[in-house]
C-alpha cells in the first residue's frame, strides 16, 4: 500500500491504540521515561504557579509550604524532567542508532524504578520535612541546600548509579552494533555529563570553594553538554523527521560541538565574577561567555535551512514544529537573553535579580522542554503503529497548535514580565540603592515590580493551560487515525 | 558527487571540535587550579574564619576603583575571642544550617539562589540592623524566632519558622560576618554599611 494512500477512502475505519508491540524494547523503556516526565512537567508547572501566588499573597500557605520549599520542587523538578526526557530520547534511537538490541535492557529496566522510586521519595521529604538540624545527618538524608542540587547524597549516589547503568546501556550498545558521528559525540558527552556531577558532592565550609564547583556542575551541564546533548538529538531527529542527509547533520553536530564547548567551557568564567575567585574571571568570563550564542545560531540556520530544502514534508509535523521550536527558544533563551546580562559590566547590577530568572525561563523552556515535547510526539506516533502524523491532521489538529501556541505564549510572557521585573530591581535596588535590605524592599514594593508579577502569573497561567492541552492531544492524537505515516528516504 | 570543501568537511569539523575542547578543558583545569590556591581560607581574597574576631566594613576603595572589604582592629563575635580552630567549628555550623535550612532557596548567597529575600553576601553590614551595638542580638532573635521579628519592609513577606536552634543561630551569624570578608570583585556595588555615617 502506498504509504499516503488514506485507508478511509477504502472505508477501513481503523482507531490506533497504544501497543507495546510497535516499539522496540529501547523504545519500551523510553516511553516509561517520556510519561514519567510529563508528569514531573506538570509538577514542575504547578509547584511554579504556587511560588508565583506567594510573589503576590506572601501569607498564601506561609509556613505549611513555604517559598522555599515551592521553588525548590519548581526548579527539580524541571531539572528531573529533563534528564527523564534525554534518557528517554536517547533510549528512543538507541537501536536504531546502533542496528542491534540493546545489550542491558533488563538492567535499564531496573534503573528506571530505582531512579523514578528515588525520585519519589526524595519529593516526598522535601514536601514533608522539608528542613533539618544544621549537620552531616540533614544533608545526607533530606535537602543539601544547594540550588538545583538539594538532593541529599544518598540520592546522589543513586543518581550516579542509574546514569552509570544508562552509560553502560549506551556505550556497550554502540560498541557491540556500529558506531556513527552522532553515537561518538553523544557517547563521549555522557562521560562528561556524568562525571560532572561528582563535582557537586561533597561539602565544603568555605563558600566560594563550594561555589566554584557547584557551578560546575550546574553550567557545564546546562551551558555545556546538555546543548551538545540536545545537539545530538536534534541531528538525529532531522534525519529521522525531514530525512536530511547524515553527513550534513554529522557536519553541523561537530561545528556545533566546537562552537559549544569552544564558548561554553571557559565561558563558565561568567559564574565567577562575585563569589570570591580571581579578578581574571572578568575578562575570560566576560568573553567566552559572549560567544555562546554563535552556535545556537548555528542551530537555527542549520534546521530552518534543511527543514526548508526539504519544503518542511515532514514524518511528524508536531514534532519537526517543536524542533524548529526548539532552535529559536535556544536561540533566544540562552543565547541572546544569556548574552544581555553576561558582560561584568552590567552584571555588576543585574546578577542576583529577576533578570536571571527571566533567562532561566525562556533557556530551560527553549532549549529543553522544547525538543523533548517533539521526542513525544515522535514516541505517540510509533506507539500507535506508525499512523499519519504529516499534514491534514483530523480536527486539522488544533489541540496541537493550540498547546504549542499557549505554551510558548506563555513562556515567552513571564520571561518578558520578569525582565521588567529584572530591569526595575538592576536601577532601583542595585544602581540606586547599592543592595542593602532597604534597597532591596524599595525594588520589591514598586508598583512596576509588583504588575510584573501579576503578569508572571496570568501568563504561568497560560502556560498551564498549554501543557494541560498538550496532554490530552498526545493521549489523542493520532487514535483514530487510518492513514499510516509518511516514509521519507534520505535525501 | 563533488569531494565536500575543506570548510564544509565532517572529517575537518570532527578534528576541530576535538581539538577545541579539549584546550578549552585543559586550560580550564589549569585555571582551577590557580583559582583554588587563591581562595582557600585564610588567603587574601577569602580569609580565615577567625577573621570573626576583628571589626568588618565594606568601602569604595579608590585604587581599585570598586568596594572592598576592609577589615580592621578587634571586634570579637559575641564578644568572645576565638581560636581559628574554633572558629571554622561555628562558621562551619552556620555554613550548615544555611544548607539544612535550604535559605537559597529564597535569599541569593555571594549573588546566587532565588530572588525571594534578600542577598546575604554583605547581610553582616547592613543597615537595617541600625547600630552596631545591638546587631548581634538583634539576628540572634530574629533568626530564632522569623516569624514574630518579621523584617517585611512593608513587603508583607515574612521568613518561615525554621526551628533554628541558639547554637545554630550562633553559627549562621559567624558564617554571615565570616562570607561579608570575601572580596567579591566589587559586588554589591554601592553598598552602605551600617558604619558608612561614621
Amino acid at each position: 500500500m502506498n504509504a499516503t494512500t488514506p485507508l478511509m477512502e477504502t472505508g477501513l475505519a481503523v482507531c490506533a491504540p497504544l501497543n507495546s508491540d510497535n516499539l522496540n524494547g529501547g523504545q519500551k523503556l523510553a516511553v516509561k521515561y517520556f510519561s514519567t516526565a510529563m508528569i514531573l512537567f506538570i509538577a514542575q508547572l504547578l509547584f511554579g504557579l504556587l511560588a508565583a501566588l506567594q510573589f503576590i499573597w506572601p501569607n498564601f500557605l506561609f509556613d505549611t509550604l513555604d517559598f522555599s520549599v515551592n521553588r525548590m520542587v519548581h526548579i527539580n523538578a524541571m531539572v528531573v524532567w529533563m534528564l527523564y526526557g534525554f534518557i528517554g530520547a536517547v533510549y528512543w534511537f538507541l537501536e536504531e542508532e546502533s542496528g542491534i538490541e540493546i545489550v542491558g535492557l533488563k538492567l535499564g529496566n531496573i534503573a528506571y524504578w530505582v531512579l523514578t522510586g528515588a525520585v519519589t521519595i526524595v519529593v516526598l521529604v522535601y514536601l514533608l520535612v522539608q528542613t533539618g538540624p544544621g549537620n552531616d545527618t540533614t544533608r545526607w538524608f533530606i535537602n543539601e541546600g544547594r540550588e538545583y542540587i538539594e538532593a541529599p547524597r544518598w540520592a546522589d549516589i543513586g543518581i550516579v548509579a542509574v546514569m552509570l547503568v544508562f552509560f553502560y546501556n549506551v556505550a556497550a550498545t554502540f560498541s557491540k552494533g556500529r558506531w556513527s558521528g552522532i553515537s561518538g559525540v553523544l557517547t563521549l558527552d555522557l562521560v562528561a555529563l556524568a562525571g560532572l556531577y561528582l563535582a557537586g558532592m561533597f561539602y565544603s565550609t568555605n563558600i566560594t570553594v563550594d561555589q566554584y564547583w557547584w557551578w560546575w556542575v550546574i553550567h557545564l551541564w546546562v551551558e555545556a553538554t546538555w546543548e551538545v546533548l540536545v545537539g545530538c538529538i536534534m541531528a538525529w531527529s532531522l534525519m529521522k523527521l525531514i530525512g536530511a542527509r547524515r553527513q550534513i547533520v554529522q557536519t553541523w553536530l561537530y561545528i556545533e560541538v566546537a562552537l559549544m564547548f569552544g564558548s561554553g567551557i571557559l565561558g563558565l568564567g561568567h559564574h565567577y565574577f562575585w563569589i570570591g575567585t580571581p579578578e581574571y574571571w572578568l575578562t575570560i568570563g566576560g568573553f567566552f561567555s559572549a560567544l555562546e550564542p554563535i552556535p545556537l545560531v548555528a542551530m537555527v540556520v542549520h534546521s530552518v535551512y534543511d527543514a526548508g530544502v526539504h519544503k518542511f514534508r515532514s514524518t511528524n509535523h508536531p514534532a519537526l514544529a517543536w524542533i524548529i521550536a526548539h532552535t529559536f527558544g535556544n536561540f533566544l533563551g540562552a543565547g541572546v537573553w544569556g548574552f544581555m546580562h553576561t558582560l561584568p559590566q552590567i552584571n555588576l547590577y543585574t546578577h542576583g535579580t529577576q533578570w536571571s530568572a527571566s533567562h532561566g525561563h525562556l533557556a530551560f523552556f527553549g532549549a529543553y522542554a522544547t525538543i523533548i515535547i517533539a521526542f513525544f510526539y515522535l514516541a505517540i506516533q510509533r506507539w500507535r503503529g506508525g499512523v499519519w502524523m504529516g499534514e491534514g491532521l483530523q480536527d486539522s489538529g488544533w489541540k496541537w497548535k493550540w498547546a504549542m501556541g499557549l505554551l510558548n505564549l506563555g513562556v515567552m510572557g513571564m520571561t518578558v514580565a520578569l525582565l521588567i521585573a529584572g530591569y526595575e530591581q538592576s536601577f532601583i535596588e542595585r544602581a540606586v540603592e547599592g543592595s542593602t535590605w532597604g534597597g532591596y524592599f524599595a525594588g520589591q514594593n514598586h508598583p512596576w515590580f509588583q504588575q510584573a508579577m501579576n503578569w508572571r502569573l496570568v501568563f504561568g497561567v497560560m502556560t498551564f493551560a498549554g501543557a494541560i492541552l498538550l496532554v490530552w492531544d498526545l493521549l489523542t492524537i493520532g487514535a483514530c487515525e487510518s492513514r499510516e505515516e509518511l516514509v521519507i528516504e534520505e535525501h | 558527487m563533488k569531494p565536500s570543501p575543506l570548510w564544509a568537511s565532517e572529517p575537518f569539523w570532527k578534528k576541530v571540535a576535538i581539538w577545541v575542547t579539549s584546550g578549552s578543558f585543559i586550560v580550564l583545569i589549569t585555571l582551577t587550579f590557580h583559582s583554588m590556591s587563591e581562595v582557600v581560607a585564610g588567603s587574601q581574597r577569602v580569609p580565615a574564619y577567625s577573621v570573626i574576631n576583628q571589626k568588618i566594613d565594606y568601602r569604595f576603595d579608590n585604587t581599585k576603583n570598586r568596594f572592598q572589604p576592609v577589615i580592621g582592629d578587634e571586634q570579637p563575635l559575641f564578644g568572645k575571642k576565638l581560636s581559628e580552630t574554633e572558629a571554622e567549628a561555628l562558621v562551619a555550623l552556620g555554613k550548615k544550617t544555611t544548607q539544612a535550612k535550604n535559605c537559597m532557596n529564597c535569599h541569593t548567597i555571594l549573588g546566587n539562589g532565588a530572588y525571594y529575600a534578600p542577598d546575604l553576601t554583605k547581610a553582616w553590614l547592613d543597615p537595617g540592623w541600625i547600630d552596631e551595638a545591638n546587631r548581634e542580638a538583634q539576628m540572634l532573635t530574629f533568626l530564632k524566632d522569623p516569624p514574630n521579628h518579621a523584617r517585611t519592609f512593608g513587603s508583607g513577606r515574612r521568613m518561615p519558622q525554621l526551628d533554628i536552634t541558639d547554637e545554630e543561630a550562633h553559627g549562621v551569624v559567624a558564617f554571615l560576618k565570616w562570607m561579608s570578608t570575601i572580596d567579591t570583585n566589587g559586588f554589591p556595588h554601592n553598598f552602605k554599611t551600617l558604619t558608612a555615617q561614621e
